[in-house]
Order: structure tokens, then sequence, then C-alpha cells
């Protein structure tokens, strides 16, 4: 079996002879030479990723005032940061909103514009004690101006993500991008063959302590991120490095439309070609890289599962979904991510960049359990009416005026003669008919576009629902699409009143 | 060769694009059209031959008229290639070359699908701004 240390690796990059590739040529080396050839002609293979990160941020550190403040709350460029670390240590987090702009810009582009050298405007408020009298302060700070601007990202360069379709009628507005209804697109997100961790699965070169590529700068891992579940294959990293090292390329503030700010981090990991094993595994290729296409149409914790799909697959622009070709495209850059693989092997050349022994290894078994939730929230079940009257899509307009006025909803759903929901009239719809006259059967005036909420799905979503289309009450439907109530919005405010009061 | 037709309200009633096919009996291919109280958007698709005869046609009639040359007008500054503009575009305006996101000409039918997809906000239309709710507009 060939081998070689570290050490051998660190001595050549300072000499100047070490011989680095990128992750993407990585697999047609080990083909032509084999693992052993492989490990004799590569020290170390490159591997890049640029993406949405959200679970990012930055601790800044922005010295004493005078008279001193003790921070509570502060605000950079209108963007909350969190004031609880000691009197003027702060956390900015990427996904922050703005008080004035909104999701237009927040925590990431904050960064991005302290990388970038603006000055940032810092209002901030404190308490008023004996050592910290100052109650509130104003300054425009710009990156140098602060003693440390240490990003610390708790969750970055996953694995593997799962690439996101929508089922449902309308199109959604998600951090996996714009989902056109009907299955009209797939979004996916990360580098395949270049994705770091993919290259050194079993982790024998990245643990705590590795020096990484991060935003343009030097940085490390820390440890595993959150979320890190290894088993299931969605490891992930939480990494840490200095701000005022970093460049804008690398680092870039987003807003995910009616989602929210994130900021794309660019990160890229070393792997030296220590034994064969090694060798093998950052031989993988985007065919050998699968993930799961998933329904964001369905919006509970729990997705359903479209199909499995490889990297190659996504990258190839179209995928198969029931017998037919659906379009694809990435949220994360391709494009940065071979830039950054580059600009890795880069440095390692130019004996800037050493590799580092592993101060300790990432833990082999992680947790991404659901969230315990100790406050029961209720059913549609629990709160619809049941007294829902419906009628059958050939009822004449006098007996449904008749209907509605005899029930007590202002809507009537309509089924088909198998019972299933076809259509809803309002009472408006009803007395514009009789008005207008001439109007035979409920069928002609019903709207076919209707809303229902399940059985089993939790009132938020019925809710949000309501809201989303500015509607008052939507039928509840079994699994055979069956009427078996009706859920308003005066069901759901007296619940929430109730909720509040308590 | 693609023409977007503002349409003011005074006209917006009057059966505009038949009558200039009568006079200048070009094919006219209607590729989106939003009419609304106060005015009319229309984007219509024609052979580059019959493209300056359709446009005079329409601006006598009151109709302003503007070539749809450039796809939609990209930062290249903000824009970071990631594709989440790829596959929402109607009209396959965008594509990968060599992974990096490229435009191609005459596709492009300003429905403005691309400006809020776009997560670096990168691109904007050649004359309006679609809504981002509740959010400052991009663009000049
Ligand atoms: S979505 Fe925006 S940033 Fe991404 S490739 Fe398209 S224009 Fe560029
Ligand atoms: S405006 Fe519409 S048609 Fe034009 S490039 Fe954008 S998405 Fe495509």
């Amino acid at each position: 079996m060939e081998e070689k240390s570290l050490v051998e690796i660190n001595e050549r990059i300072r000499d100047g002879s070490v011989k680095v590739v990128t992750a993407e040529e990585m697999p047609d080396l080990v083909d032509e030479l084999g693992p052993a050839g492989a490990v004799r002609e590569v020290d170390v293979v490159t591997t890049g990723t640029f993406g949405a990160m959200c679970s990012s941020g930055v601790f800044l550190n922005l010295g004493h005032s005078d008279p001193p403040i003790k921070i509570s709350r502060a605000y950079l460029n209108q963007v909350e940061a969190y004031g609880g670390i000691a009197a003027v240590d702060l956390f900015l987090g990427a996904t922050q909103p703005s008080l004035d702009r909104g999701a237009e810009y927040g925590g990431a582009h904050v960064i991005e514009d302290l990388v970038a050298g603006k000055h940032i405007e810092v209002d901030a408020e404190g308490p008023g004690t004996d050592c910290y009298p100052r109650l509130d302060l104003e300054t425009s700070l710009r990156l140098d101006d602060f003693n440390q601007a240490t990003m610390v990202n708790p969750r970055n360069a996953y694995q593997n993500y799962n690439a996101a379709i929508n089922s449902s009628e309308r199109t959604l507005h998600t951090y996996m991008g714009t989902l056109l209804p009907r299955n009209g697109n797939v979004h996916y997100s990360g580098a395949g063959i270049l994705n770091p961790i993919c290259n050194d699965p079993e982790f024998e070169y990245i643990g705590m302590g590795t020096r990484i590529f991060l935003g343009g700068g030097q940085g490390y891992i820390i440890g595993s991120g959150t979320q890190h579940d290894p088993k299931s294959g969605f490891s992930t990293l939480m990494v840490t490095g200095d701000l005022k090292g970093m460049s804008p390329d690398y680092l870039r503030a987003a807003t995910f439309h009616r989602y929210g700010p994130t900021l794309y981090v660019g990160i890229g990991v070393p792997i030296p070609m220590l034994n064969e094993r090694m060798a093998r595994n950052a031989a993988i290729r985007d065919e050998d890289i699968i993930t799961s296409i998933v329904d964001y149409g369905v919006p509970r914790r729990s997705r359903p599962l479209v199909r499995q799909v490889s990297y190659k697959e996504l990258k190839s622009g179209l995928v198969e979904i029931d017998g037919r070709d659906v379009k694809t495209s990435p949220l994360s850059s391709y494009h940065h991510a071979r830039m950054i693989s580059k600009a890795l092997k880069a440095s390692i050349e130019a004996g800037e960049f050493p590799l580092t022994a592993q101060a300790a290894p990432l833990p082999r078994i992680g947790s991404c359990r659901p969230m315990k939730q100790t406050k029961e929230y209720p059913m549609v079940s629990d709160v619809m009416s049941r007294d829902v009257l419906t009628v059958r899509e050939d009822m004449g307009i006098e007996a449904a005026a008749k209907a509605i006025v005899k029930g007590s909803f202002d809507h009537l759903p309509i089924v088909n003669d198998r019972g299933r929901l076809i259509g809803i009239v309002t009472s408006w719809d009803i007395s514009k008919a009789v008005a207008m006259g001439g109007i035979a059967k409920v069928s002609e005036i019903m709207s076919k576009h209707v809303y229902s909420a399940r059985l089993d799905e939790p009132i938020e979503l019925a809710a949000r629902t309501l809201d989303t289309h500015s509607i008052s009450a939507l039928p509840v439907v079994d699994k055979e699409c069956q009427v078996i109530g009706m859920i308003t919005s005066n069901h759901l405010s007296r619940l929430f009143a109730r909720r509040r009061s308590h | 060769m693609k023409l977007m037709l503002h349409v003011a309200p005074k006209i917006v009633r009057q059966p505009l694009i038949s009558s200039v096919i009568i006079e200048t009996s070009a094919l006219i291919n209607i590729e989106r059209a939003s009419i609304d109280a106060v005015s009319g958007e229309i984007v219509i698709e024609v052979s580059p031959d019959k493209c300056q005869e359709v446009r005079e046609a329409f601006e006598r009639r009151g109709v302003q008229v503007l070539m749809l040359e450039m796809p939609v007008i990209r930062d290249e500054e903000e824009c970071v290639h990631c594709g989440a503009c790829v596959s929402i575009c109607p009209t396959g305006t965008f594509r990968f070359e060599d992974w990096a996101v490229v435009a191609d000409s005459g596709k492009c039918i300003q429905c403005g699908a691309c400006v809020v997809a776009c997560p670096h906000r990168a691109l904007r239309l050649i004359l309006k701004q679609p809504q981002m709710d509740g959010a400052t507009t991009i663009g000049p």
C-alpha cells in the first residue's frame, strides 16, 4: 500500500515541489494511474463550494466608547446584532433582515459591505450602569475600526443537500429559490464532485483544526456543524476565520424572494493524498453522488421523496419526473466553486497554505432529530365545524340560495356524484346569480379553483392558506377528497385570541 | 425580433393588433400580454424583415414601441453564475456555458420572473421593475 505523511507533503509545499490537482481532475488521474500511482503522483486534492449558507455570522468587537456603554441592543445599518454578550461584543447573523429595507438588506449584506470596506452606521442602546453609564450611541465604522471581526459559521459546507420540486398549484418562493407549480422545475444546491466532505467522507484529514479557504482568506474548521449527521450522509462543518482577511469575491450577500437574506460563502478544503483509500475517495464523480428530490409543495417537516438523483443528472439540466423531462438548475455557483478549488491550489503551490494535522477528529455519530415540541398545537380536525352543508354540482340556483340561508356558512362547497370536492360558491356569487337571472345550476357560477384543508393538517397551514389567497373559509377534506368540515378565519381568530389570553 | 408595446389607456380597447396585421400583413405572434385598468403591455414577435414596418404601424396608432434587443440587464459585478435564473425563465433565455451563465438575445419577453428569482439582485428589466414586496426596488 502506497502511503506518505503529512510532514513529507508540508516539506514539498515549503520547497515548492508539491503536486496539487483539483477534485475535478482527480477521477481521471486515478483511472489512469490507479490509486497507488495517484498517491505517488498527487500530494493534495483541492475542493471548493460556493453557495447559500444561512447559518453564518460574525462576532464583532467595537471597542469601548467614552463614557463606556454596555450594549444591550445594537443595529448595524438597521440590522439587529445580538448584544447579549459582554459590553461591546456583538454577533451579527447572516439571515437577520433590516428594520428599514426588510429582506432586501440583512445581516449578510452588512457582512459583504464590511468586507468591501464600506462604512456601517451603528446604533446601540444600553441600560446604563455605574460602570457603563452611557445609554445610547451612534457611530460609523469600517471593518478596520473593529478590534476583531471574526466569522463563526455554525453550519456550513453540507455534505449533501436535498434538491427541491413543487407539485402544488402555485409558485413557491423558498430558500431553494423560485419553485414553479406542477413540477415545473428542480432546484439543487451543492458542488457535487468538488464538495469538500464528499472527497473525504471518512474524515481522515478533515477534522477539528483543519486549515481551510474561507471567504477568500484562511480559516479553520472548529468542529462538526449543527445538525451534523454523518450516518445519513449529511455531515456539516462549523468554521471560523478572520473577516479582515476575506474578500467580497467569495462572500456575497443574497436575498431569496419572500424568504429572506442569506450569505453565499466560499469554502475550499485541501485533502492530502496520504494513502490509496484517500485517493479512491477523492476519485468520486458526480454520478456517484446521490441526493433526493423532495416535494416542497407539502409544507411539512418530512417532505415527500419524489426520487433519488445523481449530481450528474442534476447538472445535465434535465431530470425525468413521472415520465416528463423537468428543467433543473443550481442555486449554488459551480463556477465559483471551481474558482475556489483553483485559488486554493495556487496558494498551496505558492507555499502559502501549509496543511494541518487534526487537533481532534469530527464525531462519527451526529444528531439531526426533529424538534421536541412540548406544547401540542391543534390540528384542523380539532377546530373545524362539522355541520357543513355540501351541494351537488347540478343543483339549481334557487335551491342553493335556500341551502346557504339555512346553513351556517357564507360558503357552499360543491361536490360531484361521488362526493368529491370540485368547487365552491359564496353567498355573494349566489345573490349575484339570482339578481342577474338566467343561471340554472350552481356549477355555472362556482369557482373551480378551490383551496381546501386536510383533516390532519396543523392549523398553522390552514391559516397560511387563508392568508396567502385572501380567503375566509376552507372546506376540510379527508384522503378521498370528501368534504367533512369547514374551517373559517373566525375559527382561527377565536383560537388565537384564546391562546393569547392565556 | 421581439417588440414590446406600451398601450395607453385611451386606446387600449381598440383592435390595434388586428389592424396592424391587416395593414402590414405581417405574421405576429403574441408572446405575453398584460392589460389592466391603467395600461397595457404586450410583447410580440415579428420576422426581422417586417419589423420596421410593424413598428411604424403601431407608432402611428399611438403605441409606444420598444425593440427588445437586449434580454435583461445584468450587473456583472453582482452575478455569481449560480443559475437560479436558468430553469425559471419561460423562454429559456439563460443557459450555462462551461458553468458561466450566459443570456441569449432575442428570447426574453420581459416577464420579470428572473428579476425576483435572482438571489443576488443582478437582473433588471429594460423598462419597469416588478414590485418586490415591502422592499426597495433595484435599478435606477
Ligand atoms: S440568478 Fe442572478 S446571480 Fe445567479 S446566474 Fe442568474 S443573474 Fe447571475
Ligand atoms: S424577464 Fe422573463 S423572459 Fe426575460 S429573461 Fe427574465 S424570466 Fe426570461
